[in-house]
């Protein structure tokens, strides 16, 4: 029991790398934003976003880790129906122009 | 059958303390499941109408406070981290530094609701509030090039922008509120080493808010930036 408990928490030099890590990225992302990059500014920007949830969810809401297992398969289906509604969503509208 | 050694909190129909908090924590995660969905509909709807309306969502998208949006972030990020190390404090039965994290964060919740508060009142005063005094004659600045866009199709950007941004900020009142009702139990010492589930369960909640602004950011005002 107290094993698992240890895995959960990490050191205080550990969650200000993480935190740091995510300011970095912010910055990162705005500045990116300046440059013309065509059709890519958006694909970068939300993967910039991308890494920062994945930092989150991982380390800070203590998915990396959790003793009940479960968690993790909740957590992937949630952002696996969310990518059902975005992409049949999207598939729709992006092809509609095509005649 | 042996009684373990527990505190008052584990309830009769789970057999131990750890069982008790895996359901919850379960239960938790399940509620932040509904929550994706629920804004992941807005965002998709959003989505939608930037590829429906490009021109009007760029020159709305445009006139949005990159400042302000970008201090945000990073004033959610810092709370994210204060939240984590409540947590940390908790788990290690310190219980004055628990209520100074959880003050700290409730703080910077309330940083983040002042600065959004600002950003709204420039919207009322540039006339970019969706109704009968929406305004906008702004234009697409397309790489130099100034493109004239329809101010209805720019309104439902910003009808989207206040729909958003507004349940964000709902998410953060009720998310201060919870922790302002945290802080008050853990300073009566509600929480020990051994159980502080409500604490972990608050943060998972912080930390989703969070989660959400860290995409609103840039699709709201970073991806039609450049120039």
């Amino acid at each position: 029991m107290s094993e698992h408990e240890e895995h959960a928490t990490h050191r205080l030099g550990f969650y200000l790398l993480i935190g740091f890590t995510l300011l970095v990225l912010t910055i990162v992302t705005a500045c990116v934003a300046f440059v013309n990059l065509g059709p890519f500014n958006p694909v970068v920007a939300l993967l910039i976003a991308t890494i920062k949830a994945t930092l989150v969810i991982l380390f800070f809401m203590h998915v990396k880790g959790a003793s009940e297992k479960l968690t993790g398969v909740v957590v992937v289906s949630a952002f696996f129906f969310l990518a059902i509604m975005l992409t049949l969503s999207l598939a729709d509208y992006l092809t509609r122009a095509w005649k | 059958m042996e009684h373990a050694t527990h505190g008052p909190e584990l309830v009769h129909q789970f057999s131990d303390a750890q069982q008790q908090k895996n359901s919850a924590s379960l239960g938790m995660w399940l509620f932040l499941v509904t929550e994706i969905m629920f804004f992941g509909g807005m965002f998709c709807a959003y989505l939608i109408y930037r590829i429906s309306y490009f021109n009007a969502f760029a020159a709305g998208s445009q006139q949005l406070n990159i400042w302000m949006g970008g201090i945000n972030t990073a004033v959610l990020i810092v709370s994210s981290v204060t939240v984590v190390l409540a947590v940390r404090a908790a788990q290690e039965g310190k219980r004055k530094l628990l209520v100074a994290y959880l003050v700290i964060t409730i703080l910077l919740g309330l940083t983040f609701l002042v600065i959004k508060g600002f950003e709204y009142k420039e919207k009322f005063e540039k006339h970019h509030v969706p109704g009968s005094t929406f305004n906008f004659t702004e234009k697409f600045d397309d790489n130099g090039k100034q493109i004239p866009v329809d101010s209805k199709n720019a309104e439902l950007f910003f009808s989207l922008y206040f729909v958003m941004t507004g349940m964000h900020a709902i998410h953060m009142i009720i998310g201060c509120g919870l922790f302002t009702g945290l802080a008050i139990l853990a300073w009566k010492g509600h929480y020990t080493s051994t159980y502080f589930t409500p604490i972990e369960n608050g943060g998972l909640y912080w930390h989703l808010v969070d989660i959400i602004w860290i995409y609103l950011f840039p699709l709201l005002y970073l991806i039609s930036r450049h120039s």
